[in-house]
């Protein structure tokens, strides 16, 4: 029996920094003393409370996950108090209560109307996302686990978990809550793991169980201690006993561990919050357009007010006779009554300033993005899964991008490996496809006489690379058998045809893709690893003989050392090291006559793409061997500076090995990485690679999906051209950074205004190579001068060249260029896309974040996922260009329909007195923007499809024409203002002109004010919809449906308004407008002759720059064409 | 999140909509539809124009002044108003025969029935014929809601102002002034004096108003709008129907007669006219100006140039784009079509 009370003295402590849990004031535990703070103290089974009476068990939260926001009783208070906040609709709240409060012009319910509207669908839509929320909340919560109480097996509701309750996980279910991991019924004590859903790594890992407890369970009495919660997920994912919530067991049959942090508390909950609001170029473009029109209201109800009060200073003006004041307004104050009548020309004019933009901008945004998860194209077979989109705010930057960044591994290439040959004391072998039988060592440039004595190399060879892993074969269980073709690894299919028949159920499972590639390869050529049995490996040699070796210890991989190693004592009682890593990293270590040899190979392998490793190996005596024993187990029980200590030992024991050989395995470039890299370039994009791998690989990589061409000229700076000269670092870079610039800046032409992309065909391409050495060093220079002009040359050379590659980089790195990038000059617009965990930093960075399908569940990092990279091309030229100019054309439309929608009741003021009488009858106003136009712009912002989507994906080039926001520049901007403008002015005077004899009907009598306002109403609605028509190039029949039915509803209302005295209204203002309007000839002439006269201009400039090229169909450019 | 996702079968559907194909009429406007689209818009509002320039320029108006505020009018001693029952008579000649139906309207100028208090000044519930606001007329009526604590019926501010001038037309033959005879029906919408108007449904109508009071400025009580005729009194008197359709502008015409009975069917034949006026309405305090316009109408309504004029510039302007358009296109577009 154990009972761990001490923080310092076991392994089953907790082990965390003590530093960042200090930080950490949790409230659960309300100080019993000044350390139960810092930790928390467990009762594993609750059965320690016996032990001290006076001791209060702690209360932790139960394990019930909350990621909704409202319930029932708080929706409305809270989703209100949530709206308000947004400047709009605070803004249409003030009017509203100017409305009510001040005597205005147009009734509370004009604005009222709109804004319940506004403020319902938004509630109703956030009321659907929490009610979707709660639902997976309860399903979390209700989902059924097996809780051990007094050693049975109890079912429990997920959500009933307490700290202390001992919990037993299945094979592929995932963990409750964070768990101690107790017992697993694995011979070797360890399990299985994958965290896809914490930080996107799919891969195997391994987690111990706390060491000597019994078997027992149920006697178990014991307690734990551990620091309190806290979210940093990334440092590290916990110790090896932790199984963290969200994580699945894998080859694991059962596991049991103890509760330790629960529901809110778990690291994925508290992960879970704070993912930041990315806004998007067109929001910003809206509330630039908004500030406008916000002051041209502001002017226009200035204006008003000071011509009011100078028109009245005119005798006879104030107050005829026939319009008498009552008393009270006598008496109210000048000033005030100023003030009053400022606010009331605000209300009078505020429908200028589109409550509905916001709505149709959401609803076009949340129902837009749609098409992109219902998009077949980007439906993989493999994992059944299609693109995925996370926020449908950003729809429109996907065709604003500038800059793309793209990782390597995974991202570019398929991280699926296979061997493709190796090397052995300088000769190549290479495999040469399924022909060759198990003994076929292929030898392509050895001496055939020395086969003999190579043989024994080759075996041992072989031995290293079946023995050198840390990869575990799949026990074929029940359900392996069906999936028994799945390698585990990230779940891609291995290739049949490399299988030899007998072991084709064999699975391995493996942290990386790479030892598995080795151990198959190994297996091809006659040795194949049968598995690790109670710390014995077992190999079958070429000879049929199953070979036994004592796995003595693992020296693990870490991407420090970037090599690992393993010592075994073989049947006969040698000890072995075995040892593979990177060049770099294993060439210092062996002896220096061997490396040449193996050099040239291993050089020549990177620059085809492939990933080398070497190995190497060394014989290690009785006395070396308990001294590399002892080291390593003291330095593994050590809990001060335990990582640098084991980084010592390993450093002690990895010396004077000798090299066997080296491998080449093939990292394969992903579908269509080549055409959908060409496309990106085409389209005027600027393709970045960052990755960690080496500069030899990447650059190959590079050059195999066509982002460095052979005529491109590649302008390195890294540790290599660095270190080239005998002067310092700092001058070399310094001259480099110089010349490079001279080169690809200062030379080249310069590039034309307003155009991003580069001229491929007529100049020099230029490739950019950095490492991340040489970045930090460009970044962090030692003088700040140094670092600001460092920083801007690197930049400047940067745009100037057609892709740049970042080698051996840091996730944090990575991010480090992309917010550099996003921050330079013009703020272009980033898009990161990777697969691993250290591309999260930089798709967070970036504006748009594009995830690929490897990492799947954790994809909520990204805005959007897909399945492949090839996918991206459709993305970014079809969906993304469509959308932007939906988008676009939506903002720049609403502006305009609402200028000339209120500039006619502005202009009225100068002939009714200025006394805010509005033009359009109050159901007018409030049915302009929610019915008679909202709907055809939003079919048109859904459908239109101004060139084809095949023509967007064909022709690349295409995409640049949105670049740099270029639908929603002020030019253009103003252009549409100078049309909404026109088409006021237009209808209004028009009308006016009109009325200068109101007698329109063919038996003498006249129109009044509201038929004038019904009249300049019709032109007007028919007007925006034509106007809307002409710019859609894409009918289709919603198209068709919902611009002919907006104006037939038009004018069925205004039959329907005008044609029935409406017992709730005290005023029967439109009786029969309408319909005497239809009867009089005038008023059909002038209507059309005025919806003609403002759409003439448009329809010319349509002509006009009509299309030589029937891409490109006219974009309303202002500019002349010919 | 706990479940691994078991769901395979989530292929998107394979629809036109899902996929964005829906089948599409994708118009272009190119030239060959635009120019002779031009040119057939343009000669058919050059058609137009032209007849609407013609209708309007045989629209026969006679329009005349008669405010009084200069001094040689004849109406000059009734513009103060000092007298109560100020009636003075203007003369004219007509040249030529004015085709009939001729439209007697009277017009104000710089009279802002436009106005937003003014113009929700008044109780449509009791234009309505709803005598539950009899007693408490809207409150929008005010200052002409009560008079000491009686309701006013009508209420309101636009019911208050109606104009009350009145005119009377004779023809001089031979030193002889014989009256025209003026037809006040039919000078109203129909729908207001049959539907949007009523009186109470009381008879007598004069029951209906007890308790209330009349507005300020009427000498009258509604009820004796028109004595002669129980369909043109009350609420639905043609003159206050009139009245009460607000002016869309400041200087406004309203119908006030119609003259097509008997003899003048045909029109206003030539010869000298008297108008007698009874002049009650005031508008030298705003500087206002009155006048009465004798007119016929065509299909189109009255006199007004604007729309011929309007429909011939827009129907030429289209001509010309298409022809320059022509040109444009024959030099820079068509040989690269081919």
């Amino acid at each position: 029996m154990i009972r761990v009370r001490n923080f310092n003295n076991d392994k089953f402590s907790i082990y965390w920094p003590a530093l960042a849990a200090a930080n950490l004031n949790w409230f659960c535990d309300l100080g019993v003393d000044e350390r139960r703070v810092d930790n928390r103290t467990i009762y594993i089974g609750h059965q320690s409370s016996l032990v001290n009476e006076d001791f209060i068990p702690p209360k932790f939260c139960d394990n019930r996950i909350v990621s909704s926001k409202y319930t029932v009783w708080n929706f409305l208070p809270k989703n209100l108090f949530e709206q308000f906040r947004r400047i709009a609709n605070f803004y249409f709240l003030i009017i509203f209560l100017v409305q009510v409060i001040v005597d205005t012009p147009t009734s509370p319910v004009t604005s009222g109307l709109p804004l319940f509207f506004v403020i319902t669908v938004t509630a109703i839509k956030q009321g659907y996302e929490d009610w979707l929320r709660h639902k997976a909340d309860r399903e979390v919560n209700k989902y059924q686990v097996t809780v051990l109480e007094n050693g049975q097996e109890t079912p429990k509701e997920s959500e009933n978990i307490k700290v202390g309750d001992i919990v037993q996980v299945k094979e592929n279910e995932t963990f409750p809550c964070d768990l101690i991991l107790l017992q697993s019924t694995r011979d070797d004590d360890t399990c299985f793991v994958t965290t896809a859903s914490l930080d996107g790594e799919s891969n195997h890992k391994t987690h111990y169980t706390v060491p000597d407890i019994e078997r027992d369970l149920k006697s178990l009495n014991a307690t734990i201690e551990c620091e309190q919660p806290q979210p940093d997920l990334y440092k590290s994912l916990g110790p090896e006993n932790l199984l963290l919530k969200g994580a699945t067991l894998k080859n694991t049959q059962k596991i049991c561990g103890v509760a330790v942090y629960t529901g809110m508390e778990t690291k994925m909950a508290l992960n879970y919050q704070g993912k930041s609001q990315k806004r998007s170029a067109v929001e910003k473009s809206i509330n630039a357009f908004l500030l406008v029109y916000l002051c041209i209201l502001l002017s226009k109800a200035l204006v008003c007010t000071t011509l009011k009060y100078v028109w009245q200073s005119k005798p006879g003006q104030d107050e005829p006779w026939y319009n008498k004041k009552t008393q009270k307004e006598k008496d109210t104050n000048l000033y005030l009554k100023m003030f009053t009548d400022f606010l009331s020309f605000m209300v009078l004019f505020n429908f200028i300033i589109p409550v509905s933009m916001y709505v149709t901008v959401e609803m076009q945004k949340f129902l837009g993005s749609f098409f992109i998860t219902w998009d077949k194209d980007f439906f993989d077979p493999e994992i059944q899964e299609g693109a995925l989109v996370n926020t449908s705010d950003l729809n429109e930057e996907l065709g604003q991008v500038e800059y793309v960044f793209t990782d390597k591994t995974g991202t570019l290439t398929q991280n699926n490996m296979e061997f493709i040959e190796c090397c052995i004391d300088g000769f190549q072998y290479k495999h040469r496809g399924a022909s060759s039988e198990l003994d076929g060592f292929c030898v392509t440039d050895g001496p055939v006489n020395k086969l003999q004595q190579k043989a024994g190399r080759e075996e041992l060879f072989l031995r290293a690379l079946c023995l050198c892993h840390t990869v575990q074969v799949k026990e074929s269980t029940e359900q392996d058998q069906r999936e028994d073709n799945l390698d585990q690894v990230d779940g891609l299919r291995i290739d049949e045809n490399v299988l030899q028949p007998p072991q084709k159920e064999r699975g391995f499972i493996a942290s990386s893709p790479d030892e598995i590639a080795l151990v198959k390869g190994a297996m091809r050529y006659g040795f194949t690893f049968l598995g690790l049995e109670s710390k014995t490996m077992k190999i079958l040699n070429r000879n049929k003989d199953v070979e036994m070796y004592d796995l003595l210890h693992v020296l693990n991989f870490d991407p420090v050392r970037r090599r690992m190693s393993v010592i075994v004592r073989s049947g006969s009682g040698e000890m072995l090291l075995f040892c593979k890593g990177a060049d770099s990293s294993i060439f210092p270590r062996v002896r220096q006559e061997e490396v040449e040899r193996i050099r040239l190979h291993v050089e020549r392998n990177a620059t085809e793409g492939y990933r080398t490793l070497c190995v190497a190996y060394k014989r290690l005596s009785e006395e070396e061997y308990a001294q590399a024993d002892a080291g390593l187990r003291e330095a593994r029980l050590a809990l001060q500076d335990r990582e640098e200590k084991l980084l010592a030992v390993y450093n002690q024991v990895e010396t004077g090995m000798s090299l066997i050989g080296a491998t080449a395995v093939e990292d394969r470039l992903q579908e269509e990485a080549a055409e959908t890299m060409e496309a990106l370039q085409r389209a005027g994009m600027k393709v970045w690679v960052l990755t960690g791998d080496k500069m030899e690989t990447a650059k190959s990589t590079c050059y195999a999906c066509g982002l460095f061409q052979r005529k491109t000229e590649l302008l390195e700076l890294t540790v290599r051209t660095l270190e080239d000269g005998e002067r310092k670092r700092e001058e070399r870079l310094h001259e480099l950074l110089g010349e490079y610039h001279k080169r690809a800046v200062q030379d080249a032409p310069p590039v034309k205004a307003g155009g991003t992309r580069v001229c491929f065909a007529s100049n020099q391409d230029y490739g950019f190579i950095i490492d991340g050495a040489s970045l930090s060093m460009v970044l962090n220079s030692s003088s700040e001068s140094n670092m600001r002009s460092y920083k801007d040359l690197f930049l400047q050379i940067c745009q100037n060249c057609t892709a740049v590659l970042c080698c051996r980089m840091a996730p944090l790195q990575k991010a480090q260029i992309v917010k550099m990038v996003k921050s330079s000059k013009g703020s272009p617009i980033t898009l990161s896309i990777g697969d691993g965990a250290n591309d999260v930093s930089m798709i967070l960075e970036a504006h748009v974040g594009i995830k690929g399908k490897e990492g799947r569940q954790a994809v909520r990092n990204s805005d959007y996922a897909i399945p492949k990279l090839k996918h991206l091309k459709k993305l970014l030229l079809a969906h993304g260009h469509l959308y932007y100019h939906r988008i676009a054309h939506l903002v720049q439309y609403f502006f305009y329909k609402n200028l000339c929608f209120i500039l006619p009741q502005f202009l009225y003021q100068f002939f009714c007195g200025y006394s805010q009488q509005p033009l359009y009858d109050a159901a007018y106003l409030t049915m302009y923007n929610i019915c008679f136009t909202s709907m055809p712009i939003l079919a048109y912002s859904l459908l239109e499809q101004r060139i084809s989507i095949e023509d967007l994906i064909e022709d690349a080039a295409l995409y640049s024409e949105n670049a740099k926001n270029a639908m929603l520049r002020w030019g253009l901007f103003l252009y549409w203002t100078g049309l909404g403008a026109f088409h006021g002015l237009v209808f209004f005077f028009g009308v006016r002109f009109l009325f200068s004899n109101p007698a329109l009907q063919d038996n003498g009598q006249v129109f009044g004010n509201w038929s004038y306002g019904t009249i300049v109403f019709t032109v007007l609605v028919f007007t925006v919809t034509l106007k809307l028509a002409l710019d859609t190039r894409h009918w289709t029949w919603i198209n068709h449906f919902v611009i002919w039915g907006s104006l037939a509803f038009y004018v069925f209302f205004s039959f329907f308004w005008g044609g029935i005295i409406w017992p709730f209204m005290k005023q029967q203002r439109l009786y029969f407008v309408f319909a005497n309007m239809l009867s009089s000839v005038s008023a059909w002439l002038v209507i059309i002759l005025l919806i003609l006269l403002s759409l003439l201009p448009e329809i010319l400039l349509v002509v006009l720059r009509n299309p030589r090229d029937p891409h490109i169909v006219p974009l309303l450019v202002p500019d002349k064409h010919d | 999140m706990v479940k691994e996702e078991e769901d395979s079968s989530n292929r998107p559907d394979n629809t036109a909509f899902t996929q964005q194909r829906l089948p599409a009429w994708q118009p272009i406007l190119s030239a060959g539809i635009v120019i002779p689209g031009f040119v057939l818009i343009g000669l058919a509002f050059i058609g137009i124009g032209v007849g609407l320039f013609l209708t309007s320029r045989d629209i026969q108006v006679l329009e005349m002044d008669y405010t009084g505020a200069d001094g040689s009018s004849p109406c000059s001693v009734c513009y103060n108003l000092a007298d109560k029952n100020c009636v003075c008579t203007m003369s004219f000649s007509i040249d030529s025969l004015i085709k009939g139906p001729v439209f007697f309207y009277y017009g104000l100028t710089n009279y802002f029935q436009n106005q937003r208090r003014y113009g929700v000044s008044r109780d449509d519930k009791q234009l309505y014929g709803d005598t539950s606001n009899f007693a408490s007329p809207n409150s929008e009526c005010a200052p002409y809601q009560y008079i000491s604590n009686v309701p006013i019926v009508p209420c309101g501010s636009v019911a208050n102002s109606m104009f009350n001038d009145t005119f009377e037309l004779f023809k001089n033959v031979n030193g002889q002034s014989l009256p025209v005879p003026l037809d006040g029906k039919g000078i109203a919408w129909w729908t207001d004096y049959n539907v949007k108007f009523q009186n109470p449904n009381v008879t007598p109508l004069i029951n209906a108003f007890n308790g209330t009071v009349r507005p300020p400025f009427w000498s009258k009580n509604v009820y004796e709008l028109d004595t002669t005729d129980a369909s043109n009194n009350g609420f639905i008197n043609q003159d206050f129907l009139v009245w009460m359709r607000r002016a869309a502008l400041p200087d406004f015409r309203k119908l006030y007669r119609r003259i097509t009975d008997g003899d003048y069917s045909a029109g206003l034949p030539a010869g000298n006219y008297s108008l007698k006026i009874h002049y009650n309405y005031p508008v030298n305090g705003f500087g206002g100006k009155k006048k009465v316009v004798f007119s016929n109408v065509s299909w189109m309504g009255g006199k007004n140039e604007f729309l011929g004029i309007a429909y011939l510039v827009i129907g030429s302007l289209c001509v010309v784009m298409s022809v320059v358009m022509l040109i444009v296109y024959a030099k820079f577009k068509f040989p690269e079509d081919n």
